[in-house]
Parts: structure tokens; sequence; C-alpha cells
């Protein structure tokens, strides 16, 4: 821990001294080195996609003066990148791409952090989650596969997810609410490309894979999408199939499935940014989705087009929290506080 | 790893002896059965059953290892402890072996140490003049050189290029990185 | 015969001067991302990525497919001059490469490894221009319990390794696993053996250890011997292509069975790392040299390169053909792909039919090009050991500290890398193997997890690995495996072989 103490202050002096230089403060902030964007996940999930696809569109169209450097610090369950953003309050070219783990992460393992440790910058889209099924099974509706479930032994269906307590099996346990007792065995795998062609494959019974995951098994007619997790159906009306959009997906609510669950894919910098350093970077992620290629790259993925920012942006968290909290306590997630 | 010739051996007994592959080798299977003794500490507290429709709990794997680990360095103990009869205890290492390593070790430690503060770069340009003047005992000049080449590649490849950030000082923040 | 005429259309898409160059570029910077460790394939493609959105999607991944190659080919080169694994598919390569080059052979080594390389890239290429609808098929099958049968004969077919006393063999590789089960279990997510450190939650990474245990504990040995590498006097002789390429026809059958290994681990998918050990474990257990392996022996360079890259190669193809990576590089080219607007999955060689065949007939292009380019740099390559020692210590130290760093951009890690150094030193000293540490380092995780995810199907069922052909079979040529040593040792003492001299 002293080291860290050293390691800050060397480098308060860096940036006193890079301070300096600016001298007067200009209006509008400008980053004065390079930006880092954290990814607290591996390489190849789906943040890890959407970080990667910033920098790729800032790159591209110029958007900002300085290079955007990404890193992956995925361990511990993310723990590692938060508790970086954390540890570096006072350096503003810091920012960070969520996913569900920056609640998840903290309650389950008990890692010393939560979101209101960073600055909330922009929710740039909300991740989808779609309860599949093989196609060759009988079931069309997620009434029938609830009923099937209820009908079945306790434990007989398998739902394989990503992870383990983490939003897979969150959504996993919200559902057994609902087939009366009936419990499912959740079978963590460690990335959502694998458990759809698990799902495929006819190893686990369903899941609950973003949009993004599984479309391409959808497409090729070998899963079914039966219900997705949201209080509206998706607004993308292209086929996706031959006969079916994302819009023709129904929600799990008129399926006689009452959850709802997205995922965040939202930016936050480090906790004493200023408000024009705030605004910078969101000035940027504006630009950002403004292009075609983002447009594109959201109806691919059928994510939900919700953004916030400011109050509104803070006033979702909390409440995000705090069904985080009460889901992962009913389930008996919750890791004692260190 | 490496095989060692007979030339060598006989270069090595020549010098004053330091530690004796007995004593080493007690050393080590006394770390191994603290290291076992720590895991099955944990593996208690994780739980080691086999549940009912779960298959094995977390601590099941780490506990029968740490148990199968723990009788192979008794094994490995109650071999090394009698004293080797007849010809004389061979040596790990000598005087001047250990003196060599803790040449390019200890070096090292200061220099992961140093990186936390004043960043890799600057704290590998250090580095490696150091051990090129004082242990390679080249001319100060050729040593600055190769140590700030070395650096400056490293730095182009990795915080220009690559866009790979390492970490980095005073002295990289003064010049805007 | 479509694929081929598929094929010869692919050809007319690649082979652009465009595309040429760029593939120069992509190896040329492969080869450098390959030497460092740490700098892995995967981050090489990952940072490289943005810069080819403005690309065409052919010629982008044509360029970032060619890192991968150029990487595949790199780490070769410091774990055979070195003992430092670039990439960790290279650790076996250390096993027999730098003892080679201890004597004087790094360019052998070098020439051999980049072949072998060669030789499982164009097989696994081959296997995905023909079967690659059938073998997507295949890869449906693999639930947990047949990921774990793979596992467990990976592991059995390196069972017996070592040289040293089976008690310090067995202690070394427990501590293997019991390294691989510290952090955040991945199947019930709890906390192992962290005692509230959060550094710890990530666990010991494979790569980290074996920077500190080969390269770090080398430099150690090294220096107490005196100050120096041993072989670095040796003559450079411009012959060593034709010299070695003499020597590799005899071991047609290595090379067969590396390629079917790799092939079959690239598929499953158990990735490139695994693959290598089972490719060196398999050819010494089967190898007329078998007992010089570990000492410098050609066809121990052959077996691992051989099996890694034909692994490597063929963890493309469930990549395109399901949509799932069978390597951490691969996941990140998945990424890119569909950021370029491709679904990986079944469609896509019926939709996207020219990119496919562009990119098969890239693979084919890019390891031709790959193998001249890395040939001809064999005596620069073998050069870099007439460094004075006192200049190449300090730098190989730094590079250890740079690798360790970019595996998890943490500073623990470096620390960890000094402590698994003087690990390294003691270890090899007193006589207890490294391989079986490794091993245990890399497949335990992985075992583990897929372990008891069967048993979470199976409701806690153990029958569930024999419970159909697939898993079953393999699970049994595991067991014959893992008890072959038992078969053959007792042969061996009845036959009076020389076994036992050399433990000594």
């Amino acid at each position: 821990m002293r080291m860290k103490t050293l390691k800050t202050v060397a480098a308060r002096l860096g940036l006193a001294a890079g301070l300096a230089a600016l001298a007067a403060p200009a209006l509008a902030w400008e980053p004065t080195k390079p930006v880092t964007l954290i990814i607290p996940a591996g390489t190849g999930g789906g943040a890890d996609q959407m970080a990667r696809f910033i920098q790729g569109v800032i790159q591209k169209h110029e958007l900002m003066s300085k290079p955007l450097i990404v890193v992956n610090k995925g361990g511990g369950a993310g723990a590692e990148g938060f508790l970086e953003m954390k540890g570096s309050a006072a350096d503003p070219h810091k920012i960070i791409i969520t996913l569900s783990n920056l609640f998840t992460t903290p309650l389950g393992t008990g890692t010393p952090f939560n979101w209101k440790d960073m600055k909330p910058v922009k929710m740039m889209a909300l991740d989808q989650f779609i309860l599949w099924v093989n196609a060759n099974e009988p079931y069309k509706t997620a009434k029938d596969y609830i009923d099937a479930v209820k009908a079945g032994d306790d434990r007989a269906f398998k739902m394989g997810g990503t992870g383990s307590k983490q939003e897979d099996q969150i959504i996993t346990v919200a559902i057994e609410k609902e087939t009366g007792g009936k419990k499912f065995t959740y079978v963590p795998y460690d990335g959502g490309g694998k458990v759809a062609v698990q799902l495929v494959g006819g190893h686990v019974n369903s899941s609950v894979n973003n949009p993004i995951e599984a479309v391409a098994q959808w497409r090729g007619g070998q899963l079914r999408p039966l219900c997705i997790f949201d209080k509206a159906r998706s607004t993308y009306t292209n086929k996706v199939t031959e006969s079916q959009s994302w819009s023709d997906v129904p929600t799990c609510t008129e399926s006689g499935l009452p959850i709802e669950y997205q995922m965040l894919r939202g930016i936050f910098t480090t906790k004493n940014a200023t408000p024009e350093q705030v605004a910078y970077y969101e000035g940027v992620l504006k630009k950002v989705m403004e292009t075609a290629e983002w447009k594109e790259f959201m109806e691919k993925g059928a994510f939900n087009q919700t953004t916030m920012t400011g109050a509104e942006y803070e006033a979702w968290l909390t409440s995000a929290e705090a069904r985080h909290r009460e889901l992962m306590t009913g389930a008996g997630f919750v890791a004692a506080a260190r | 790893m490496s095989a060692i010739d007979p030339d060598q051996i006989h270069d090595v007994e020549a010098e004053k002896p330091l530690v004796s592959m007995r004593a080493a080798d007690i050393g080590v299977a006394l770390l191994f059965l603290l290291t076992s003794a720590i895991v099955i500490v944990d593996s208690h507290r994780l739980g080691f059953a086999w549940l009912p429709n779960e298959g094995p709990a977390p601590g099941y794997f780490p506990f029968y290892i740490a148990v199968v680990m723990g009788i192979a360095s008794l094994v490995n103990l109650a071999r090394a402890l009698p004293k080797p009869e007849g010809e004389e205890a061979r040596t790990m290492t000598s005087v001047p072996g250990f003196l060599r390593m803790c040449a390019i070790f200890v070096p090292a430690v200061v220099f992961v140490f140093a990186i936390s503060w004043i960043g890799i770069y600057v704290s590998s340009a250090i580095y490696i003049a150091a051990f090129m003047i004082f242990v390679g005992r080249f001319p100060i000049w050729k040593a600055l050189a190769v140590a700030f080449g070395v650096s400056f590649i490293s730095f182009l490849m990795f915080e220009v290029w690559f866009l790979v950030p390492l970490p980095k000082g005073p002295l990289e923040a003064a010049l805007g990185y | 015969m479509d694929e081929l005429y598929a094929l010869a259309g692919g050809f007319a898409v690649a082979f652009t001067w465009y595309n040429v160059a760029l593939m120069i570029l992509g190896i040329t910077l492969g080869v450098v991302i390959g030497v460092l460790p740490g700098l892995g394939g995967a981050n090489g493609v990952a940072i490289l990525l943005p810069l080819t959105f403005s690309m065409e999607p052919t010629s982008a991944i044509i360029m970032l497919t060619s890192i991968y190659w150029g990487a595949l080919f790199g780490g070769a080169i410091t774990a055979i001059l070195f003992n430092i694994p670039g990439e960790p598919w290279s650790v076996a390569t250390t096993f027999d490469g730098h003892p080679m080059a201890q004597r004087g052979r790094a360019d052998e080594a070098l020439v051999a490894a980049f072949t072998s390389s060669f030789v499982g890239a164009i097989f696994a290429v081959a296997l995905i221009t023909f079967l690659a609808p059938v073998v997507a098929k295949f890869a449906l099958r693999f639930g947990p319990a047949e990921f774990f049968a793979v596992q467990f004969l990976t592991f059995a077919s390196f069972i017996g390794m070592g040289r040293g006393s089976p008690a310090k063999t067995l202690a070394s590789m427990c501590l293997g696993f019991a390294l691989a089960c510290v952090g955040l279990d991945g199947v019930t997510g709890s906390l192992r053996m962290t005692f509230g450190h959060d550094e710890l939650l990530n666990g010991f990474k494979f790569l980290v250890a074996v920077i500190g245990l080969f390269g770090i504990g080398e430099i150690l040995t090294s220096m107490e011997d005196g100050l120096k590498f041993s072989g670095a006097d040796a003559k450079l002789k411009m012959d060593a292509v034709i010299r070695t390429w003499r020597q590799l026809p005899k071991m047609f059958f290595t090379f067969l069975r590396s390629c079917i290994v790799g092939c079959w681990m690239g598929i499953t998918p158990g990735g490139a790392t695994p693959a290598s050990f089972m490719g060196y474990g398999l050819a010494k257990r089967f190898s007329k040299n078998g007992n010089n392996f570990g000492k410098g022996e050609l066809e121990g360079v052959v077996a691992p390169e051989t099996a890694a890259h034909a692994a490597g190669t063929a963890a493309l193809l469930p990549m395109l053909t399901l949509g799932i990576p069978g390597s951490p590089t691969a996941a990140v080219l998945l990424g890119g792909l569909l950021i370029w607007g491709l679904q990986p999955g079944p469609l896509l060689f019926v939709e996207q039919k020219d990119f496919v065949w562009g990119l098969i007939a890239s693979m084919y292009l890019g390891n031709v090009v790959g193998l001249i380019m890395v040939l001809t740099c064999v005596p620069l390559f073998a050069a870099i050991l007439r460094v004075p020692f006192s200049i190449i210590a300090p730098v190989i130290v730094v590079i250890c500290a740079i690798g360790a760093y970019t595996v998890n951009n943490a500073m623990f890690d470096v620390w960890m890398m000094l402590v698994f150094g003087v690990m390294g030193y003691l270890f090899t000293k007193l006589g207890y193997p490294l391989p079986p540490l490794v091993l245990a380092l890399v497949l335990g995780d992985q075992a583990e997890s897929s372990f008891r995810q069967a048993m979470l199907v199976s409701q806690g069922d153990v029958t569930v690995f024999w419970s159909n052909w697939l898993s079953g079979s393999i699970m049994t040529l595991g067991v014959i495996l893992a008890f072959w040593p038992l078969v053959s040792g007792l042969m061996a003492r009845f036959g009076k072989s020389g076994r036992t001299a050399s433990a000594a």
C-alpha cells in the first residue's frame, strides 16, 4: 500500500508540472496527454468490442486531439479496472467502460468499490438479454418453456450463462421465482459466444445470451428467441432472419414472465474530474454516437439506444444499484464487505 | 534445465561452498509444506465436500491437491534429511557464484522497486547502464548510449506505436505523456 | 472440387500487391510482437484493430491474420535463444530449443521451429479448406464432459515427462495446480486463497510464471556459471537451412502426429498451448530418441512447434463457422469481424464467399511469405547471442519485466516474476521438474472448471465421462496414456535400461 501512495504522490507531482504548463485554465478543457480507456473485462467480450469500436471511430473521424489508448484490466471480475479508477481519482486522463460487473463485482466479491468512486459521463446504450432455446426444442413461447420447467423435475433444466454470480445468473434466479419452486441447474461458462454454441450443441436447455452473441445461430436456424427482457419490444424492424426481425421477439412480460433486465454500457471518468472535463468527454462521445458506424453497430447488436447524462444518469445508476443489491441479496450472492 | 558439463562442476567445487544441496533441499521441502498448509486452511473455509447436486465444492480440488503436495514434500524432506555418507556433500552454490547472482538480482529488485516511482523507462536505463559499468566494465559513454537507446526504443514502441501504456514517472509527465 | 474452384477465386481476391504488402507489414509486426513476451498476438491484433476500420474487410483481416502468423513464428525466437517463451505456446519449445542453443546449434533450432510452424499451419489450412462444414458440426458435440476428457488426455500424454524423482515431480505438479486455483473461482464466484488481497483476485497468470521460472531463472543460472551464455561463441554458418532440412524428413511421423494433435486441439478448442505440450509429450513417448528429449533434440523442437501452429491456425475455424473463438487472438479477430459488418457463424461461408475464400487463400500465402521472411533472418536472430552478456542480461531482465507487466497491467505481476525467477533457479538446481508445474498451471484452471461444469450438468454423477462414445473414448485413451509410463517403466526395469542412471 505504501508503494501505491508514493506512486500517487509521484503522479501528482507530474500532473502538477503538466498543469503548470497550461497556466491559465482554458474555458474548454482538452486532454494534455493520451487518454486511457479501461475495459474491466478480458479481450473479445461485449464491453471489449464496444470499447475498441469507440476507439476505432474516434481514430477514423479524428474526434480527439490526443490518442485514445485501450487497456484491458479484467482481473478479479473487473475489480482491477475499477480499483485503478478509484486509485487515480486525480487523473482526468482515464475513462472506463462498464458492464453489469460495475454492480455485481463489489457486491459479489466484497471489493471495496462503488460506482460513486467515479464520475459518470454518459450512458452509451443498454445491452439486451433474450431467452434462447435450441430450435429443435418444441417450445415456441416463453410460457411453453416455463410451463415445461414447472412440470419437470427440480434442477432438470439447464441454463447456460457467462460467469458466476453475474448478470446471467441473476436473471436465472429471477426466472426461478416464476417457475413454482423449480430451480434451474445453472452452468457457468467463460464467454457468451461459448454459451450460444453449447446451447446449439444441446449441452444446456436455454440461455440468456445478449442478442449479438447468438444472432448468428438464430439466423442459421439453430436457436430460437423466446422473449426479450425489456419493457417494450425492440425498435429494429429490419429482417434478421428470413421471416423475423428483432421487433418480432415478444417481451418477457407479455409472455407471462414479468422480468426486465438490461446491462449498462456506460462511460465513467475519475472522481475528481471537473465539469469541463466531463463535458469534453461527453462531447466526444456525442460525436461518436452521431456517426453512421455507431448506428449500424447498435442495430447489429439490437441495443436499446437509451442514452443519458448528468443527474438523470446518476439517478438511473442509483436505482440500478439498489435493484442489483436486492436481486443479489435475494439470491444469496452478496459477499461480506471488506 | 541447463545441462551442466563436467568442467563447470569442477570449477564450482573449487570455489568456497555456500549452500549445500541438502540444506536447500530441506528448505524447499519445508516451503512446500507451508504452502500446502496454507491451501488446506483456505480449502477448509471454502468447504471441500462433494455436494449432492453440484459435484465438488470450491475447496475440493485445492484440498486434495494440497494433501498430495504435503505427502510428496514429506517424502522429499525425509530423503533430504539424512546426511550423505561417505563422499562429501554436494554444494548447490558457492560464494562467488552467489555473489555473481546477486550482481544481477539485487539491482533487479531495486529496478522493480524504482518502476513505481520513476517509471519503467528511466529505471531500466539506469539499471542497464549501472550493470554495464560496474559488472561489464564498459566505458561510461558506451553504457549510457546503450541504456538510453534501449529505453528510447522501447518508449517509442510501447507508448507511441503500439499505444501500450507502461508505468511512467515524473520525467514522462513533464514531457507530456 | 467446389472447394478448389472457390479457393482459386480466393487467390484472385487475396493476391494483389496491396495485400501482399500488408502481409509483409503484418508479419514483421507480428514477429516483433511475438518476440516480446507479454505483448502477445491478442494484444497486437487488438491494438491494431482500430487502424483497420478504414480498410476493406478482406485487406484488414489479411493484415491482422498476418500479425497472428508473425506472432506464432516470433514466439520461438526468444524461447530458443534465451529460454524466455515469447508466447505461452512456445514454452514447450524451450525444453529442447534452448539446450540446442547452448550447444551452439541455435540456428538449426530456429530453422526447425520455423519450418515446423509452417508445416503445421499449412496442414491446418488444408483442413479448413476441405473439411470446414464437417468439422464445425463435430465441434458442436463438445460439452463440458468432452472438454474435460480432452484436458485429461493432454495431461495424461505428458505424465512421466520429468526425469526427476517421482515425489519431486508430484510436488511440482501439485504446486502448479494449487497456484492455478488462486483467485476468483469461475464456477461459484467465490474467492480462493486470496486472504483479502485484491492483487490476488486475478490469480497467478501462466505467462508471468513462465517468464519468471524460465527467463529470470535462466539468467540466474547463467550468472552463477560466469558472465556468459553457453553456446554464444558458436560459429555462424550460412547453410543452416539446408543442414536442418536434411534432418527433417526422417521425422515424418512426428510432424504428422503433431499436425493431427494440433488441429484437434485447435478445433475442440483446447488451444495452442496445451497442443504444444501434448505434441511434445507424445513425441517424447513414441520417438526413438525419446530419452534424449530435454537435452537438445531437434525432434523436441519440431513436435511442439508443429502442434502449436496447427492449433493456432485451426482455432480460426470454430471462430468462422461457429462464432466461438478458439484462442484469445481469435476472440479479438471475432470482434473485428463484427465491426466490419460480417457475422461469423453458420451462414458466413454461404453469404460472404469472397471474404471467406479470400481469407483462406491469404492463410496459404501469409504462411509462405512468413516462412521466407523468418528463414532469411535466422543468421540475424542467432547473432543476437553474440552481444556481450553484460549488455544482454540487464536488457533481458527489462524485457521480462515489461512482459510480466503487460499481462495484466499490474506491478504485482512484476514482483511475482522475480519470485518465480528465484523459484525457477532453485527448482532447476534441486531437480524439481518445471514442465509439470507449468502444464498444471495452464490446464489446471480449465480442467477444474470443465470437470465441475460437467458435474453440474450430470448432477454430480461421475459416470458422465463415459456416457457417450466421444468423451468415453477420449477418457479411455487418456487412462491408457496415463498408465503407459507404468507399463513401459516395468518393461524398462526388467530390461535393465539406463534410465535410472540418467536421473542422477
